[in-house]
């Protein structure tokens, strides 16, 4: 407990604190303690890391599954038998009810396990106390316990895969009755049962983790470290924990009521309902009740996911553009506004759920209106790559991708916030292609360019660079590959989750497309070998990293290159400046770590 | 053969094994780190940055060339005429927005790759120009919000028109029955707990202004320049009545009514005269010739549009718009369902 204490104490506290942590290290751990139920936050965002990691694969190979479907409806694949035996893939042909399996798991380990846990579990697990300059989380034991709730929720995703009836197949969504009678579809027997369950204990996780980061941002910064001092990578995971804090619990109680209707015959999202040769006894309940519940936690969700990946390229594309970010202060106050706006417009999921239409216009207006903070977001990024001198680390390539991908996905979100216009394309592929864009690989870039760029502070190695442009290129575009050219099957009527579209004629002309969204898919899958390849053969074998590899002015890069507790061999770094000050004239060097004072006259910020 | 498959893998993890080995004592030897950035990295990449934005671009336009008329026709409704041009104008200016914005920033991606000597500026905020692209927006997302509520408004009011027609559209896994009001105008209330073999909708056996209602399967007609109000129930979960040629969707929740209305205008005969649909419908029939399948005429549809179980993709119904000579014609050779429901009540 020693670490827990010496955090929050001021500067001379640390320093006699410290010797009790060279006592620590001196002690052999057990392999359980230092491996498994760690409490130290670099080896906890080490753990939530290679989870993401495993979960990202097999929810990408069901990708390649159902677009193989898609592409080539009916025909015959070895690989699809393989993957899903007999049963689901009799001959080689995919079954139409694991089709939607696949998307619905597809969907929910994206979001939640790779997009949610991975990223965020990641990044503010070994940031927040680097960069603040703590010792640890303010709760090492909540961490790990955050952690291992992980760990089993997505064991019991996982185990939902090899159940009789298969896994959960409403969409990830999983709007009732679809997902709360069983006679609807054999996904929502015990499938769905472990999908709420896996749901619930990942929603704990999230809680125990967002707390810990939370009271970690609040407590625990070092001397001189205020607010407006923070990196903005500290200030997107500071806004996205709030924002989980907030909406889970939404997503909890929502979960809960359809155990309840599922298993103890409340009527909570139930009414007026005839299936498998019977009528039901429940009268009185609404499903759009659940839409509600589950779009209140399910839109901030969106920014849950995409604000720690601009956190990450905020630092990223600053560091590598030896440039100051552009409007520090405009960016924490898009991030603050995006993040209050989101609570707000969930609504714009449901224009056609027979909500009442006036509630509809409001929510046309609050969505629309986060369009503008994004924008700011969007121009700042760009400018701050003005007259940069922009060094090409694959982190920073993944960067870049994530602005573009940001800006191409963001705009069509002006049509899908516009109830009018969402009339036309309301779940067709156009929203599809939209959020895989803005969301998915938004994020997932982000994501990249934070492993590429803090491995030499999470494996004390370094990734292969020239792997890591091959994988960037081959990523980005078969990316843009696979997702554009679904807004035109949306522009056609496509509808979402359809089996096959070849099973009435309307949609025949559409095969070419199909097939090069499927063709780009695969390229694009195989190109993550590439990483996987590089992320474990550098783990083990890259070259050794040195302390501050990207000449950067946070304060992760002060620490030895060491995994030692506490992170600070003596005492806490003390914080002067702002973290931006890269190529201010008048300094020697083009960079300026937080822990160098002021000079006499110099201005801390951008400012002046 | 699997076992071949095998014993190449592990030669092949061997191989590239060997050769990360070689290249990682070759470089220990030249005492250069192998992560470090180069200007030549930089040039590669900016360079790349460039030529990426071109190879972007012009994927998007030999998309919009190829595939933009395969899109859905020009709207069949009168309100979808107007969604069209909102439509029109919002992609034009997305898609400016879309071109420029990537344009600058692979441009500067590719302008400001790091050279050696030179020294990034330090520029860190500028009030104007962050007012100026708070402003933009703003005001080009007023215009977009105004119109957009103007049409919302109007479309989801309710139907005014004297002489509308009124459809119930009646959802179920997995295909659709529509219902019409018969003579009296009326559709007759409807009780779930009814629901059996012989009253598949669930009307109620003992309100008579359903004994003239009349069900419709597979094919339902409607009238052309005349509103019709649609109103959504479903039996078992939640289904979408997605009728994209006229830009109409709404949903069919389990336990509430739903209704959307709209006035087509154009005729299912007009449509199949129509120059683009067409040329949609010959791409439609070479790729169906390519497949051994019978060339098809034009229809409008109503889709599934919500996830509902297993045949989702496969609950579609045909719409017919007659002239109003025709589809008086069709609907007067309907049954209604009276005398069968009649029957079975007298029977309780």
């Amino acid at each position: 407990m020693a670490n827990v204490h010496a955090t929050n104490t001021g500067h001379e506290h640390a320093v006699h604190h410290a010797h009790v942590h060279h006592h620590d290290d001196d002690h052999e751990e057990s392999f359980v303690s230092k491996y498994v139920f760690s409490m130290d936050h670099k080896m906890i965002s080490r753990q939530f890391l290679i989870t993401a990691v495993v979960m990202a694969v097999i929810a990408m190979t069901m990708s390649i599954i159902f677009r193989m479907q898609l592409a080539w409806p009916g025909e015959k694949f070895a690989f699809i038998n393989a993957m899903l035996g007999d049963k689901w893939g009799k001959d080689g042909v995919l079954d139409p009810n694991m089709y939607l399996a696949l998307v619905t798991i597809h969907g929910t380990i994206m979001v939640f396990f790779v997009l949610t846990g991975g990223l965020s579990g990641t990044f503010s697990n070994l940031l927040i106390p680097y960069q603040i300059g703590a010792r640890d989380m303010a709760s090492g034991f909540l961490n790990m316990l955050s952690y291992w709730f992980f760990f089993i929720s997505s064991c019991i995703m996982l185990t939902s895969l090899f159940i009789e009836d298969g896994p959960a197949s409403g969409g990830w969504t999983i709007y009732p009755p679809l997902s709360a009678l069983p006679e609807a579809m054999p996904g929502s027997k015990l499938g769905m049962t472990l999908w709420l369950v896996s749901m619930s204990l990942f929603i704990v996780s999230s809680l125990l983790g967002g707390l810990n980061y939370i009271v970690t941002i609040i407590n625990l910064r070092t001397k001189g470290m205020k607010m407006t001092r923070m990196p903005l990578t500290i200030w997107a995971f500071l806004i996205t924990a709030i924002l989980g804090v907030l909406s889970f619990p939404v997503l909890l109680s929502c979960a809960l009521l359809l155990i309840f209707d599922r298993s103890m015959g409340t009527s909570f999202y139930l009414s007026d309902i005839y299936i498998g040769g019977r009528p039901l006894d429940n009268v009185g309940g609404s499903p759009v009740l659940f839409e509600h519940l589950f779009w209140f936690l399910g839109h901030p969700e969106v920014y849950i996911v995409l604000l720690p990946a601009l956190g990450i390229t905020s630092e990223i594309i600053s560091t590598n553009t030896r440039k100051p970010i552009f409007g520090y202060r405009a960016m924490i106050g898009s991030m603050l506004a995006i993040g209050f706006l989101s609570f707000i417009v969930w609504g714009h999921h449901m224009f056609l759920t027979g909500m009442n239409p006036f509630l509809g216009s409001v929510f046309v207006f609050t969505t629309l209106l986060i369009a503008i903070p994004s924008a700011v977001k969007a121009f700042n990024y760009i400018t701050t790559l003005w007259k940069g001198n922009i060094q090409y680390t694959p982190a920073m390539l993944f960067s870049i991708g994530l602005v573009s991908s940001f800006v191409t996905g963001g705009v069509t979100g002006i049509i899908l916030a516009d109830s009018t216009l969402d009339i036309t394309v309301h779940d067709t592929y156009f929203v599809v292609a939209h959020f895989h864009i803005v969301m998915g690989l938004s994020a997932i870039f982000g994501m990249f360019a934070g492993v590429y760029h803090w491995f030499p502070k999470l494996f004390l190695r370094m990734m292969n660079k020239k792997l890591g442009y091959l994988h960037f290129w081959l990523t980005f575009v078969c990316a843009y590959g696979v997702f554009f050219p679904m807004h035109f099957l949306g522009l056609a009527g496509v509808p979402r989750r359809y089996y096959t579209n070849s099973n009435f004629p309307m949609f025949d002309n559409l095969v070419d497309i199909n097939e090069i969204v499927t063709v780009c898919a695969i390229i694009g899958a195989l190109a993550q070998v590439i990483f996987l390849f590089n992320f474990f053969y550098s783990m083990f074998r890259g070259e050794k990293a040195t302390q501050n590899p990207w000449n950067s002015n946070t304060l992760e890069w002060t620490t030895p290159v060491a995994n030692i507790h506490g992170n600070w061999p003596g005492s806490l770094p003390v914080v002067h400046r702002w973290a931006y000050d890269y190529s201010k004239p008048g300094q020697e060097h083009d960079f300026v770590p937080q822990t160098v004072p002021l000079a006499d006259g110099e201005h801390d910020g951008g400012g002046h | 053969m699997k076992l071949l498959i095998l014993i190449g893998l592990v030669l092949l993890i061997i191989a590239v094994h060997q050769l990360m080995r070689v290249i990682e004592l070759s470089r220990e030897l030249k005492k250069t780190r192998e992560w470090q950035v180069s200007e030549k990295d930089n040039r590669f990449n900016g360079k790349a940055m460039l030529a990426f934005m071109f190879l972007f671009f012009s994927f998007f336009f030999w998309q919009v060339n190829r595939w933009n008329d395969k899109s859905l026709p020009d709207a069949a409704s009168e309100h979808g005429v107007k969604v069209d041009a909102l439509w029109d104008a919002n992609i034009y200016l997305i898609t400016f927005v879309f071109l420029v914005t990537n344009a600058v920033l692979f441009y500067f991606a590719y302008k400001y790759s790091g050279k050696k000597d030179s020294k990034a500026t330090f520029f860190a905020h500028n009030n104007k120009l962050e007012m100026i692209w708070t402003i933009v927006p703003a005001v080009a997302l007023a215009f977009i919000i105004i119109f957009g509520l103007k049409y919302w408004n109007e479309i989801t009011d309710h139907a005014q028109e004297k002489d509308k027609v009124v459809i119930e559209l009646y959802a179920k896994q997995f295909d659709w029955t529509a219902r019409y009001p018969g003579k009296d105008g009326k559709l007759g209330s409807t009780d779930y707990r009814q629901i059996d073999g012989s009253n598949a909708v669930g009307l109620d056996t003992l309100d008579e202004t359903g004994f003239d209602d009349i069900l419709i399967k597979n094919e339902f007609h409607i009238p052309v320049n005349r509103e019709i109000e649609f109103k959504m129930r479903s039996r078992d979960v939640i289904h979408s009545a997605f009728m994209p040629h006229f830009r109409a969707q709404m949903n069919c929740v389990p336990g509430m009514v739903t209704t959307f209305k709209f006035k087509p205008i154009k005729t299912t005969a007009e449509m199949r005269k129509d120059p683009y649909v067409i040329q949609l419908m010959d791409g439609i029939n070479k790729q169906r010739a390519k497949d051994g399948k019978e060339a098809v005429e034009f229809d409008y549809l109503l889709l599934c549009n919500k996830i509902c179980g297993a045949s989702h993709y496969n609950m579609q119904m045909n719409i017919i718009v007659d002239t109003p000579a025709d589809y008086e014609a069709w609907l007067s050779k309907q049954k209604a369902i009276k005398t069968k429901t009649v029957a079975s009540a007298e029977v309780k």
